[in-house]
């Protein structure tokens, strides 16, 4: 599973770093980051899914392993 | 030439004579108003007339909300001549040279400007923020607690605007022994609805305006560490930011951080008095209190309608928006949708997270979320602690609601204990 985030649409919203916080951050200037290592942690955690679908501006995109 | 059975899409004009008058004034504060059980039915895009006459769209769908919030074809541009305003008090506002920071204007200033003021909001700098928002809390309810009970108080100018007041002003920089001055002042510009409205409302934006001029000035020379301060010395000394767009984005800032949160600490605390059970369950464990903010900002959709103005033509779900065509985004119905929510227009604290848009969706969704909920869930977790006996001092039905075309709320909330 890969977690993208694009950057240029990120509002700073803070939706993602509040539902997942094992897996999205925000960086000083209060975007959303994922947070290095949390992808590849193996089971998918719990609310990911519901937290791509909360980001306000559809910035975060899964991708499954087999398809990148 | 081919043959199609394909219905051209439905126009504005393709229906208007079945557009109710728009907005309506609620009966309840936190229910939906007469008409929206019929406007739900038509859903999820119908037509509405405005008071000028002028019939504009009316989304009421949850899914069809959420596709169009963050299309690009939809501005928020209010000085555009099509904009549709919901009564003439804002028309008159409009006169303004500029607009608002932030909440009028579209990408890519739009963007510049929420970047500027974005670290302050994130959940870090919101949760260091707790201890402050606590103590208020604490410090306004020992002066109501002072008083003998059975006494009746506002609880709305005693608590619930006060709070939030006190917090946008700390975070801002603006000096506490002055954020009463802002109090009255915020009520005027986003809620007041007596007859002299237009007027006062302009008068206390100029008001605001001035003050937070003169404030940078004072900043200038003697500088400290609070928001405003980082935005005088990273942005506005460097000419990112002149003078005049800095005021206006804080005075945006500190009216919005008074009105919507007070709003909601009132309109929750009269739907909790209304549904004991619930209230019951959140005082015997309090770590319910987050879920429970959410569905009272679905529940209470007190920032219903939200406008915009189509800049390209969008052809969605067999209508055709046209360019210049007004577009009224409603957050209660869509709160409010039954293929959304189960039992829509039910409380329920233990519904599953939903997704609301309470605080919008797309690039405009508030800034202030994170703060909202975090002074949301202290307010009422202590008020119901330190209070147990709370109740309205006035049967419900005589609490005086706003009017329909502002931020929904009460203008007073008289409680005792």
């Amino acid at each position: 599973m890969r977690i993208s985030i694009d950057t240029d649409r990120c509002i700073g919203s803070a939706q993602c770093a509040v539902a997942v916080p094992s897996v999205f951050e925000q960086d000083e200037d209060g975007f959303s980051t994922v947070i290095p290592g949390s992808e590849n942690a193996g089971d998918e955690p719990p609310g990911l899914r519901e937290a791509v679908r909360a980001c306000p501006v559809q910035a975060i995109t899964l991708t499954d392993a087999g398809e990148a | 030439m081919t043959d199609t059975l394909d219905t051209p899409p439905k126009t504005l004009e393709d229906g208007n004579e079945d557009a109710p008058a728009y907005p309506i004034k609620r009966g309840c504060p936190y229910q939906m108003p007469p008409g929206y059980e019929q406007l739900r039915e038509k859903g999820p895009i119908s037509r509405v007339t405005l008071w000028n006459g002028r019939v504009v769209w009316l989304v009421t769908g949850n899914e069809l909300g959420r596709k169009l919030f963050p299309d690009a074809r939809l501005s928020s541009d209010v000085l555009d001549p099509n904009f549709p305003l919901l009564a003439p008090r804002i028309e008159a506002q409009r006169q303004q040279a500029a607009a608002p920071p932030l909440v009028g204007v579209d990408d890519p200033v739009h963007a510049r400007q929420r970047r500027m003021v974005l670290p302050s909001f994130g959940v870090r700098q919101i949760n260091a923020l707790r201890p402050v928002i606590q103590r208020y809390a604490d410090e306004l309810l020992d002066t109501m607690l002072a008083k003998e009970p059975g006494t009746t108080v506002d609880l709305l100018t005693e608590y619930a605007l006060p709070m939030p007041s006190a917090v946008i002003c700390e975070l801002l920089g603006v000096p506490y022994e002055d954020h009463r001055y802002f109090d009255e002042r915020s009520r005027h510009v986003l809620s007041s609805s007596g007859p002299e409205q237009a007027a006062q409302a302009q008068q206390a934006f100029t008001e605001i305006l001035a003050y937070l001029d003169d404030l940078i000035s004072r900043k200038q020379a003697e500088p400290g560490d609070t928001l405003l301060d980082e935005l005088i010395a990273r942005q506005m000394e460097e000419g990112k930011v002149d003078r005049q767009e800095l005021a206006m984005l804080a005075t945006v800032l500190l009216v919005s951080g008074h009105e919507t949160t007070s709003n909601m600490i009132a309109l929750s605390t009269m739907a909790l008095l209304a549904h004991p059970e619930q209230l019951e369950a959140l005082r015997a464990d309090e770590s319910l209190m987050p879920r429970a903010v959410d569905e009272l900002m679905r529940y209470a959709s007190i920032g219903d309608m939200l406008m915009r103005v189509a800049k390209e033509p969008i052809e969605i779900e067999g209508h055709l928006i046209k360019a210049g065509d007004g577009v009224i985004l409603s957050t209660m119905l869509m709160n409010r949708d039954p293929e959304s929510f189960g039992r829509p227009d039910d409380l329920d604290i233990f519904r599953p997270a939903g997704r609301h848009v309470g605080f919008g969706y797309g690039i405009h969704q508030c800034i202030g979320q994170n703060l909202a909920r975090a002074e949301m869930e202290i307010a009422l977790t202590t008020l119901f602690r330190r209070v147990p006996t709370l109740r309205l001092a006035v049967p419900a039905d005589q609490v005086p609601v706003n009017a329909p075309f502002v931020l929904q709320g009460v203008s007073e909330l008289p409680v005792t204990w």
